[in-house]
């Protein structure tokens, strides 16, 4: 839990993902081969087969960045505009917290006069950090500086809720496998992608330095289980989601054969995710250099892209077993 | 230079004029020109054991595509980057014997009082090259030939006046810079950037460089607005870098040195509004294993236009952030490695 607080509330939007890259290598650096950061900022972990026998290679890959808000503009009294990063809803934006890489914090206002449009616009609206005037809002932020949500994590029952569960809690499943796997059969590479909020970016770098042979993505997905929310039979609580398609992306059966039998022996609870709306890094990771045979495990997720998303610890730990099973009993 | 540059015509996926005019600017100054399948010009003058760094500057510009030729001979036409609000009425030159004509209109004696303040849609538009009939003016267009506006260049004070600054102006100054520098780099001369960001991409995966930076035009923002919002970049006011744009969000040690080379040297500069536009970058910073990327561009007002208008000094200012940032990355391990 402690480390899931930590991953959640580390600053981390898209193209500024060196802290979170740096709390994740401290904690794997001492299980696994060795660790990299390529050119654009994947950080990526190698862990090779325990036998010399015929092994695959795999990519486990979760995206280390989150949304955030870029500064576009100073105005004279102080108040910035900005602009999104990433897919940064106006709903979930307004009277919000952010914060700036070097800590300045911000407050989200709005234009108030009659012809604002309702529901206003991300153009409508601007941060307040608390500047008296141009000169001092200069001395704290310049443009093109990016902020992303702040706001604390927090366990409410046996859920927790926090920014940026949206990708972090992926980045902890493989975190803690990483830690818990014993005798791994196949060769792992466990990549900690960039930009994946902007258009899955790092991980389309990064597969291609690797050209492994099957890559499982671990990311959030929606859920149809909140009041009035749109079809879709996904459950936060329910067990690990494996995909079988999103918007950019179908799952190889073969895999997800496999998948479906590890949970099933080991007896981790799973639902079959259909997304209709959105899509991760395996969209991209699948189409590199001659093709990656490729699925997702998902963890069900709520409010996504908003300052407060929610999930179930159970199936994190979930998601964590079946990656272990994978990469012990093998993907093939 | 920049006169000729803006006049050749040479819409996305028809760049052979202007290909032909930068080779014959350059070859003097270089050994290796390599001309690649889909029209990328390559110039090498990387030597072994540095690290590889290539500048990449779009030759083609926004056009329009003959699509149809009419009964009464008029042509019918799509775009490619130029929105129609900019297209009524102007002088274009089309096809492979430049062949002058109009984007016709109704004369204002015979619109109807409700159309006169509408502006008609592409697909309500033709171009009239005065061909009496379908025969006539098949001998002198053949449906998918380019076009692009026919516009003459001038100069004044240091600022010029010209179509096509979009991305001539880039191609300007990589040819400066082949011709009066010894920077063991490599250059490309992209197509198809306004089609999609397409030649950048095949370049970047021969090339493979460790850094790539796209020299491009960009738009400026320097009219007035009735809110208080960014009116940056503006054209007189330096070389303008980018942070991040829809196609890519730039390597931050790249921009960090870019803006210390310009203090250093006492080059003004500005930056571009963030997330607005995307370049060769794009494309580039997604080759193979990934490439370290930024943009500097010159803003030019009215791109993608008849008419744009930029600052020779911002120009000549660019040139110089260029060789001298390149200087500091070849002697700064830390950035390449």
């Amino acid at each position: 839990m402690e480390l899931i607080k930590k991953l959640c509330n580390a600053y981390g939007p898209s193209g500024r993902e060196h802290a979170i890259s740096k709390l994740i290598r401290s904690e794997i650096q001492d299980y696994c081969q060795d660790v990299q950061i390529d050119r654009l900022g994947n950080l990526i972990a190698h862990r090779p087969p325990a036998s010399e026998k015929k092994s695959a290679k795999i990519m486990f890959c979760a995206h280390m960045d989150e949304i955030g808000v870029i500064v576009t503009h100073i105005d004279k009294n102080g108040f910035l505009r900005f602009t999104r990063i990433g897919g940064v809803f106006p709903d979930s934006t307004l009277y919000q917290r952010v914060q700036f890489e070097h800590g300045v914090i911000g407050v989200i206002g709005v234009e108030t006069k009659k012809e604002t449009p309702k529901p206003p616009e991300l153009n409508n609206m601007f941060i307040d950090i608390g500047a008296r005037n141009k000169a001092e809002a200069e001395k704290m932020v310049t443009i093109g500086d990016i902020a992303s949500f702040h706001q604390e994590f927090t366990s409410i029952n046996k859920r927790v809720s926090a920014k940026a569960l949206d990708d972090r809690i992926g980045c902890y499943c493989l975190i803690e496998s990483l830690k818990k796997i014993k005798n791994n059969k196949d060769n792992l590479y466990f990549v900690f992608s960039v930009q994946e909020e902007v258009g899955l970016r790092g991980a389309r770098t990064g597969a291609y330095a690797i050209a492994p042979q099957y890559a499982l993505a671990v990311d959030v997905t929606d859920t149809g289980d909140t009041p009035e929310s749109p079809r879709m039979d996904v459950a936060v609580g329910k067990g690990v989601a494996i995909k079988v398609k999103d918007s950019s992306f179908i799952s190889n059966p073969m895999i997800n054969d496999k998948l479906i039998a590890y949970a099933e022996k080991m007896k981790i609870p799973y639902q079959l995710e259909i997304l209709e709306a959105g899509t991760t890094d395996a969209a991209i990771i699948q189409l590199v250099k001659e093709g990656v045979v490729s699925s997702v495990l998902s963890i069900p997720t709520r409010y996504i892209h908003s300052p407060n998303e929610v999930c179930d610890l159970d199936d994190v730990q979930c998601t964590i077993k079946l990656l272990i099973s994978v990469a012990e009993e093998g993907i093939e | 230079m920049l006169k000729e540059l803006s006049e050749i015509i040479g819409v996305s996926g028809g760049e052979e004029e202007v290909r032909e005019f930068i080779k014959s600017k350059i070859k003097r100054s270089v050994s290796e020109i390599f001309e690649d399948s889909y029209g990328n010009l390559i110039v090498k003058k990387w030597k072994k054991n540095l690290p590889k760094i290539m500048l990449a500057a779009h030759m083609d510009e926004v056009g329009i595509v003959i699509t149809g030729i009419e009964k009464d001979g008029l042509l019918r036409f799509k775009t490619i980057g130029i929105p129609s609000r900019v297209l009524l009425a102007k002088r274009v030159v089309v096809g492979k014997k430049k062949i002058c004509g109009i984007i016709g209109h109704k004369p204002v004696h015979l619109t109807k009082d409700e159309d006169k303040e509408k502006l008609p849609e592409i697909k309500d538009l033709f171009i009239d090259i005065g061909a009496k009939t379908n025969k006539i003016a098949r001998t002198l267009i053949t449906i998918g030939d380019s076009g692009t506006f026919d516009t003459a260049f001038s100069e004044r004070d240091g600022i010029i006046f010209g179509k096509a600054l979009d991305n001539r102006i880039g191609c300007y100054i990589l040819i400066q810079l082949i011709k009066t520098t010894d920077l063991p780099i490599y250059y490309a001369f992209t197509v198809q950037e306004e089609a999609g960001l397409r030649g950048a991409r095949i370049a970047g995966y021969r090339v493979s460089p460790h850094i790539a930076l796209a020299v491009d035009t960009t738009a400026s923002a320097e009219w007035p607005l009735e809110k208080d919002l960014s009116q940056s970049p503006q054209i007189g006011k330096g070389p303008v870098i980018t942070i991040a744009d829809r196609s890519v969000i730039c390597d931050t040690k790249l921009v960090s040195l870019l803006v210390d080379t310009a203090q250093e040297n006492n080059i003004k500069h500005q930056f571009k509004q963030p997330m607005v536009g995307g370049t060769d970058a794009g494309p580039m910073h997604l080759a193979r294993e990934g490439t370290r990327s930024a943009v500097v561009s010159i803003s030019a007002r009215y791109i993608h236009s008849p008419l744009s208008i930029a600052s020779q000094t911002d120009i000549e200012e660019g040139i110089k952030l260029l060789a001298c940032s390149i200087q500091k990355i070849l002697g700064n391990g830390d950035i390449w490695n």
